[in-house]
């Protein structure tokens, strides 16, 4: 049904001291996966500011995926637990905004599962393409030009 | 009034989609408002005086010292008048909360006109049975032609449609901040071009009276469910308050009513998305390390848009319902 | 064809134009009130917490934001169940009494007072506020600005603010009446006081003492025939916050009295498509257009319509002007409009009185000023009377208190096919074949509106300045004539 060769944008927020170690290790594992990650490098997933995924939105990103240490495990002990409050608010933000559920997602990766990540990021790449690209942008220019 | 060699400050108050409060809270200056009389030629103020498009389209570019414009944009008359002043103003100022902001007529832009219209004209309880008939921008009687501005299919705040000098936040404005704002263009003693003027520079929380203890909370409560504590932070008392991502300069009202801050004196300075920030506010008060419970506290904070972006919906970075 | 548009009308609360169309002699044919502008409010509160609703409304209007805040309030105290202490209800009427008097005053002396003080054909440099000063003097020019300024002062001091009241709540308001509080306004009450006996004496000096006046008010073409809408307590007293309304007939039938609840029942609303505001009728007659007569579906809801629906004041001065003012105008119901001026003077005697009722009261600063609900019923229906006529607000909402649905129907509203008609009448009787459309010939059919609805010519007219007028006369698509007057 979706447009064929339709290839997302995801924006990866991922942290510096599990989520970054574990894609470092799906690298050097080699282990294939979607390319249709860009990742940023944050120092803690508690770093990750709603207003970076609007902007990523806005600036074009179809999907963005939030990875943080294992609850528990975080470098700055509590941090991950201010993104786990975080998440659930902003996603019905973006339900009240008409954005689709599954555009931003989080998920905790720690050092050592680079397959798992790999995973995460082939299910939500999928996913994204199955949605399509993010409207946002079209939409906002569609305001601009036309009223 | 006699000038006095020294020309008048030419002046004009114009309103896009508004509520007549920011015109109100010019008056409510009370005897200052004869001092700027003194000192300016009303040029145009539609809710006290005449003056007429027509008189505007006269003027030579650049003729008018200064343009409070409140209200926002959208149809097409507040588009076509608003370029106009643009071009007759050598300041403009983006006035009031829905000028700067969008204000509280910007909620529209989560929903879509043919919905707004839908609920006006066709279905609701009063409207005449069996009515099909909506507005329209042309419409044809016996007599002949008539038009009525074309309703956009959203809200834009000023700076959308036109370059804006300056922001003066709140809805409306304090009678205060206006006198600030006024004395400041009549002495030129302006700041930066597009700085924010008759506000503060800090959050509401800096100047709210109410203690705060680095609290966190299990349940939240909507206003009317509990007796507040008059001393304590509304957001420790869980119920959710805009005042940690709202820019100071309001005098604090609401909270001082015993009533949380809605935001409309927009984004602190430095948060781009006043929204956004109140996501994290509400979200950092949580008691909780597990997910299903956080999701069951948040069960009780519905409408995280409304509270996100009461005035603010049209600036902020998503603008509208996609 | 020709026609005149008048574009933007001004001195309004909100945007329009007139489009007065020209028959080949030059008279007039037909004349249309255009309302430019919809926001969208109904469709946007919904999904939102029934609680915040008394905060959005407000933004309806900023010159009556606390008629909706009311109104608003008192539709969500239905979606819980109606429960109200007394306290909170008196705290609400009596700020609602601050709010009526500064509407009232600011639209008496800055938009009636230049078309009678300084007269409707006077200079039209003169014909505005700094006129009206000049000929009372500074002196009452300072009262004026100060007695507006107490009333805000006093919304201010019982409700946190004026413009944009946050204060009512769900079981009654945020904040309670403290006993330093009330000593700051007592003193203020009493000058109110003071002050609308004052106008009621200066209308009559100067308006009711001059035979002109008197006549243009009654045998001019300012009158219309249609019905009245008011809100009257349990002795058909007209009550501003709270109880029945009432419709009476212009010959002084009663024809109907409902209960907020039963408003569907008894107004419905027309749409034309060159106007984006409605035509509120009285339903059970259906919509029959814009007709005059006894017949009619159309209705006035004003200061003047108030006053007829009434069979007395609830307060005693108010009660002798009220008799006064009709053994002048010779009948009960009266038709001309341009009584409302006078109308808006009685009232806010009663404003004032009541005010002081309440700053005499001895609970007035106890502690039970506010409950917690307890049941969500998802039903709630709050009519005031706004100063420019009565308002309704219709709300139901979920078990979880989220609105479901939203409807106004705002005070200025009623009065839209009203203004629609006698914007025409004037326009017709003023503007005859032959003759040249004058200046103060446009005056005299901006008073039609002017006169009767504070809210197209809103309460914010102290600054003194020109107000010029322009009518721009078409033929042909080509522009044969402008016009520019200035008003008061």
């Amino acid at each position: 049904m979706m447009s064929n060769g339709f290839e997302p944008k995801i924006v990866g927020f991922l942290c510096n001291w599990c989520s970054y170690t574990g894609a470092d290790l799906a690298g050097t594992s080699r282990i294939k996966y979607a390319t249709n990650l860009r990742v940023i490098r944050t120092m803690c997933s508690a770093r990750i500011d709603p207003t970076f995924i609007l902007k990523a939105l806005l600036e074009g990103a179809d999907g963005v995926l939030i990875c943080g240490c294992h609850p528990g495990d975080c470098h700055y002990v509590e941090g991950n637990y201010k993104a786990m409050r975080r998440y659930p608010l902003l996603k019905r933000l973006l339900d009240a905004y008409g954005i689709e559920n599954e555009r931003v997602q989080l998920e905790w990766v720690s050092a050592s599962e680079g397959r798992r990540f790999a995973e995460v990021v082939d299910r939500m790449t999928e996913q994204i393409k199955a949605l399509g690209p993010c409207k946002v942008r079209t939409a906002l220019a569609f305001d601009m030009a036309e009223r | 009034m006699e000038t006095t060699g020294k020309k008048k400050l030419q002046i004009a108050l114009y309103w896009g989609a508004a509520c007549g409060g920011c015109d109100v809270a010019v008056l409510d200056t009370n005897e200052f408002i004869l001092d700027v009389a003194a000192i300016a030629d009303i040029r145009m103020w539609p809710i006290a005086t005449d003056g007429k498009y027509k008189d505007i389209e006269a003027m030579e570019d650049g003729e008018l010292d200064l343009v409070l414009f409140n209200g926002a944009v959208r149809n097409s008359e507040n588009e076509h008048v608003a370029k106009l002043l643009r071009r007759k103003a050598r300041v403009m100022v983006a006035f009031g909360s829905c000028a700067h902001i969008g204000g509280i007529p910007g909620l529209a832009n989560q929903v879509t006109k043919e919905e707004i219209f839908d609920r006006a004209y066709l279905n609701n309880p009063s409207i005449e049975p069996g009515n099909r008939t909506v507005p329209l921008p042309e419409s044809h009687v016996e007599a002949g032609a008539l038009e009525i501005p074309t309703a956009y299919k959203r809200v834009y705040k000023l700076d959308d449609i036109v370059p804006i000098d300056y922001y003066v936040p709140g809805c409306p404005p304090l009678p205060a901040q206006i006198k600030g704002v006024l004395l400041a263009v009549a002495t030129g003693q302006l700041p930066a071009r597009g700085s924010v003027v008759g506000a503060g520079h800090r959050t509401v929380c800096d100047d709210c009276r109410r203690t705060r203890h680095e609290r966190k909370i299990k349940k939240f409560y909507r206003p009317w469910q509990i007796i507040q504590d008059p001393e304590t932070c509304l957001l420790e008392q869980g119920i959710v308050c805009a005042g940690s991502a709202t820019r100071s300069g309001c005098g604090v009202r609401c909270p001082n009513s015993n009533m949380p801050c809605r935001g409309c004196y927009g984004p602190a300075p430095n948060v781009k998305d006043q929204g956004a920030k109140i996501v994290s506010a509400v979200a950092s008060i949580i008691d909780s390390k597990d997910p299903a419970e956080i999701d069951r506290i948040l069960e009780d904070v519905p409408d995280i848009m409304g509270y996100a972006y009461r005035f603010g919906l049209p600036a902020s970075m998503l603008q509208r319902r996609i | 064809m020709r026609s005149i548009r008048i574009d933007p009308i001004t001195r309004l609360e909100g945007h329009g134009k007139i489009e007065i169309f020209l028959d080949d002699d030059g008279g007039v044919s037909d004349c249309y009130f255009q309302i430019p502008e919809l926001r969208g409010f109904e469709r946007f509160v919904v999904g939102r917490p029934i609680e915040e609703l008394p905060r959005i409304v407000t933004r309806i209007c900023g010159v009556c934001p606390a008629s909706h805040h009311m109104a608003s309030a008192k539709a969500v105290d239905g979606c819980f169940g109606g429960e109200l202490p007394p306290l909170a209800r008196k705290l609400r009427e009596m700020y609602y009494q601050a709010h009526y008097i500064h509407s009232h005053i600011a639209h008496f002396y800055a938009l009636a007072a230049p078309d009678f003080v300084c007269g409707p054909d006077c200079d039209p440099a003169t014909r505005n506020i700094l006129g009206v000063v000049q000929k009372v003097g500074l002196e009452i020019g300072g009262q004026v600005i100060k007695a507006r300024a107490m009333a805000q002062d006093i919304q201010t001091i019982l409700g946190g603010r004026s413009t944009h009241v946050v204060w009512c709540i769900p079981g009654g308001v945020s904040k309670g009446l403290t006993k330093e509080e009330l000593e700051r306004i007592r003193p203020m009450a009493d000058q109110l006081y003071d002050f609308t006996l004052f106008s009621l004496k200066l209308f009559k000096d100067v308006v009711l003492a001059n035979p002109a006046y008197v006549d243009l008010i009654l045998n001019g073409p300012y009158t219309l025939d249609v019905h009245n809408m008011g809100l009257v307590d349990e002795n058909n007293a007209p009550n501003f916050y709270d109880g029945k309304v009432r419709v009476v007939d212009y010959e002084g039938n009663e024809i109907c009295k409902y209960a907020p609840e039963e408003y569907h029942h008894h107004v419905a609303e027309h749409v034309e498509p060159w106007t984006y505001l409605k035509f509120p009728y009285l339903k059970q007659r259906g919509w029959k257009g814009f007709v005059e007569g006894i017949d009619t579906s159309l209705y006035c809801a004003t200061p003047l319509a108030r006053l007829n629906v009434a069979d007395r004041m609830a307060t005693p001065r108010a009660q002798e002007a009220f008799e006064e003012m009709f053994q002048v105008l010779g009948a009960k119901p009266c038709r001309a409009l341009l009584a409302q001026h006078w109308a808006r003077l009685v009232e806010m005697v009663q404003n004032a009185e009541t005010l002081k009722g309440f700053v005499e009261d001895p609970e007035i600063t106890g502690p039970g000023y506010r409950v917690v609900p307890q049941r969500i019923t998802g039903e709630g229906v709050g009519i005031v009377e706004a100063m420019r006529g009565t308002l309704t607000h219709h709300y139901t909402c979920d078990e979880k208190g989220i609105c479901t649905s939203a409807n106004l129907i705002v005070g200025t509203t009623n009065n839209n096919a009203p203004i629609q008609m006698v914007t025409k009448k004037v326009a017709q009787a003023l503007i005859r074949p032959g003759q040249e459309v004058t200046e103060p010939v446009l005056n005299m059919v901006e008073m039609a509106f002017r006169a009767f609805d504070p809210c197209y010519s809103c309460a914010t007219h102290t600054l003194p300045g020109q107000m010029p007028l322009e009518a721009v006369v078409h033929q042909g698509g080509r522009v044969v004539k402008t016009l520019r007057k200035n008003l008061g």
